[in-house]
């Protein structure tokens, strides 16, 4: 497949692992703030081609595993509304709320579709006249902009009964909180698709005001090993900036088209990370102008809701200071098929990752 | 959910776009992207084209990988 | 008769006889009269004994329905323990308001995949219930064939060493894919088909070429990962499987990489995984490959002595990472 396959040309990867290995003369810690990102380095294998002292962790990158828990009791609650239909993307029907799952509410009768886009929601409302059709809106910038047209065309359409259930969050805000919080890190390896969006340019603050380089990178193995090289020569050479790996998709202003579309849409509101805490100014709402699509503005409601397992460690792996073997709960209570905590529902969470991809040196 | 794969258009009708990815089709949203092709490649994440794949970057970055491959030393 | 079936259908009664009658005697070209018990006299032999229930959703998809699944999973299921597959009973449970016509394709479809794979369908049951307490139709099919003479080891893999090959016969995936593409709910298209095939034809010319077939399974739901897992600790041996060599269609690719699924997971009704004594695999393959279900047969790892019993893939750019069963569902109604 084109865009894909010569990105995995082993004789490339080979070389660059090569290359890795004459470069090293630390120990580097690198983190990955994209889900993307941490299941293609376990998928491929690439912690097993590098050398002892090149760590990769990962970051709050998977926008399943920091939505919060009360924001899955809410979306329980609301599909136990009559008329309502839940429309979600595949990731978030497993992940655990309090005490239930969409996907156990589906199966106890609730009315939660599946959708691969905002657009299948939408069309569900025009189908579905009599219902409220809300939509779960999950992801960062890279997905935020697909929401907004939809809010758009909801708008222009006078779509009445599509409402949208907001999680959606911004990844620069995460990443200094990370760094503020402690974590010990060398360089970020950074979100390709995310950047794609808002172009390279959002990363600058973090060379300019902690020294940390980072490398805006792609999702073929090739491209995570350049990056690799990249973050490592930035540090030896005590040289941190922003660079982008991933110049096939990524420009230094992004995607201007999606980028106005945001704005026109959202706006930055305080927001929780699973994890994380509240972090200021890091998740997006819907402006005024369209604040008669957010179905916590039409129907507010509230619920009580638990914190997780109290030996759960996510968020100290969100935060990139520890990683899943150190979770006590980590394959012996908390596996794929039991997820206690948020980091193993996702099939992108650190956990999840890591415990299907365990590589072998 | 940051799934975007490389995906080829090959076919616009408005807004929407058909795109294949080793020969499934997928719907793509072309709101987002202007001046799209039949032809032109695209990531496609979540219904949407959110970007296009620049062909001349993509050779450049194979060429660099092509360098070091051939390359003796560092 | 009606065009729809009803609660009187199942009452044992007139409709009942008139439905088998039609629908199914003279399709499965059943012996009458039709007696309570099927008698079976083969002495000497050693019988295999299967059975399996079907619940596909939906009933038809790209490459067979329900009932040609009926039919190659259960003699698929005889072929890979080394029994020549013979005789197959089937179950129906119909739900009040299945159309006649639906019934009527199903049945020839099992009619024409049992003539295919040189089985009978000697007796069987139908029973109908309310509307809404079983999804439109479910199917159990058992079956029985006399096993070829000291192949008990083909179940277990107990003559399985380090250093022998495994082989698959095909792409993988596509059975999984094609179900997913025919439910309609998903925002993609694909001309990929299933791959339910009775494989005991196939799996009867490797037998008779080669001695040195140690091990054989049929890849269903859960996957490649799955058959791989279990064989790990039934031999208490490690496996290793290249994932270059593992062949994958297109389009399943496109789909795995959009969607986020691992081909090793998903469902086939069409693929037998087989372990060959090491040196013998390329025989093997050139066998399988003279035939239509085996036409992208490949060798795919080998097995490797490891108390760990861990199932390895080499990725394609060189790395190492586990292979694990998958957990939980990957797509529900699979088979």
């Amino acid at each position: 497949m084109k865009y894909i396959d010569e990105f995995r040309n082993k004789d490339f990867v080979t070389k660059l692992v090569d290359l890795i290995y004459r470069s090293v003369i630390h120990n580097y810690t690198f983190m990955e703030v994209c889900g993307g990102h941490t299941s293609a380095i376990q998928r491929f294998g690439i912690p097993s081609l590098l050398p002892e002292n090149v760590r990769l962790i990962s970051g709050p990158g998977c926008p399943v595993c920091v939505t919060g828990t009360d924001f899955i009791d809410k979306a329980i609650a609301y599909s136990k509304m009559e008329d309502v239909i839940i429309t979600t993307y595949g990731d978030l029907i497993k992940v655990p709320g309090s005490s239930s799952s969409l996907e156990k509410e589906k199966a106890a009768g609730a009315n939660i579709r599946i959708v691969l886009s905002g657009l299948d929601a939408l069309e569900f409302a025009r189908l579905n006249a009599a219902k409220k059709i809300i939509f779960l809106g999950i992801g960062f910038e890279t997905t935020a902009p697909g929401t907004a047209v939809t809010i758009k065309l909801a708008a222009k359409e006078n779509i009445g009964n599509f409402f949208l259930f907001s999680a959606h969050k911004l990844m620069p805000p995460a990443m200094e909180a990370i760094i503020k919080n402690g974590a010990s890190l060398d360089g970020f390896i950074c979100p390709g698709h995310v950047a794609a969006i808002t172009g390279s340019s959002i990363f600058d603050f973090i060379p300019e005001r902690y020294n940390l380089g980072c490398v805006v990178t792609g999702f073929e193995p090739a491209d995570i090993l350049l990056s690799i090289l990249m973050l490592i020569k930035m540090v030896n050479q005590n040289t941190p900036k922003v660079e982008i790996q991933y110049n096939r998709a990524v420009t230094l202003c992004g995607n201007l088209i999606a980028q106005r579309c945001l704005s026109e849409v959202f706006e930055s509101c305080d927001a929780s990370w699973r994890g994380l805490g509240v972090i200021p100014l890091s998740g997006l709402k819907l402006r005024k102008d369209f604040e008669r699509f957010d179905i916590e503005n039409i129907l507010p409601i509230k619920i009580v809701f638990k914190e997780d397992n109290e030996l759960c460690i996510c968020g100290e792996i969100l935060r990139g200071l520890k990683t899943p073997e150190d979770c006590p709960l980590f394959s012996e209570i908390c596996f794929p098929e039991n997820p206690l905590g948020a980091c193993m529902v996702s099939n992108e969470g650190a956990c999840n990752s890591w415990y299907k991809y365990r590589f072998v040196k | 959910m940051c799934l975007s794969i490389p995906a080829k258009i090959i076919s616009i009708d408005g807004s929407m776009a058909e795109v294949s990815a080793g020969g499934a089709i997928f719907s793509a949203g072309l709101h987002i992207i202007e001046n799209a092709r039949v032809g032109d490649y695209i990531l496609l994440h979540a219904g949407f084209a959110i970007q296009k794949i620049s062909e001349k970057e993509a050779e450049e970055t194979l060429k660099l990988f092509e360098e070091m491959n051939n390359s003796l030393n560092e | 008769m009606n065009d729809f079936i009803s609660l009187n259908h199942g009452s044992g009664g007139k409709l009942t006889h008139e439905l088998i009658e039609k629908v199914f005697v003279k399709r499965f070209s059943m012996s009458e009269p039709l007696t309570d018990s099927f008698i079976i006299k083969e002495s000497g032999s050693t019988l295999a004994f299967t059975t399996d229930s079907y619940v596909v959703d939906p009933l038809f998809f790209p490459g067979g329905n329900i009932g040609k699944l009926a039919i190659c999973g259960t003699v698929n299921d005889l072929a890979v323990s080394g029994a020549d597959p013979m005789y197959i009973a089937a179950s129906f449970i119909i739900e009040e308001g299945f159309p006649i016509d639906d019934l009527v394709l199903i049945a020839d479809s099992m009619a024409e995949e049992a003539a295919k794979a040189g089985v009978k369908i000697v007796t069987g049951d139908t029973k109908v219930v309310d509307k809404g307490k079983c999804d439109k139709l479910f199917i159990t099919t058992s079956g029985t064939g006399i096993l070829r003479p000291d192949m008990d080891y083909i179940s277990t893999g107990k003559m399985i060493k380090p250093g022998d090959k495994l082989i698959i016969n095909g792409p993988l995936g596509n059975h999984a894919i094609a179900i997913l593409g025919a439910r309609n709910n998903m925002a993609f298209r694909t001309t990929v088909t299933s791959d339910c095939a009775s494989l005991n034809h196939l799996i009867h010319k490797a037998l008779q070429s080669c001695k040195e077939i140690l091990f054989m399974r049929d890849v269903t739901r859960g996957g490649l990962a799955t058959v791989l897992n279990e064989l790990a600790g039934m031999i208490k041996c490690g496996i290793m499987v290249t994932e270059a060599s593992i062949p994958v269609d297109d389009q399943v690719r496109g789909l795995c990489e959009m969607l986020g699924f691992d081909p090793l997971f998903l469902a086939n009704e069409g693929k037998v995984l087989m372990v060959v004594s090491a040196g013998e695999e390329n025989k093997v393959v050139e066998i399988l490959k003279s035939d239509p279900l085996g036409s992208y047969s490949e060798v795919i790892g080998e097995i490797i002595a490891d108390k760990r019993e861990l199932v390895v893939l080499n990725t394609s750019v060189g790395g190492k990472r586990i292979i694990d069963m998958p957990a939980g569902i990957q797509l529900p109604r699979i088979c």
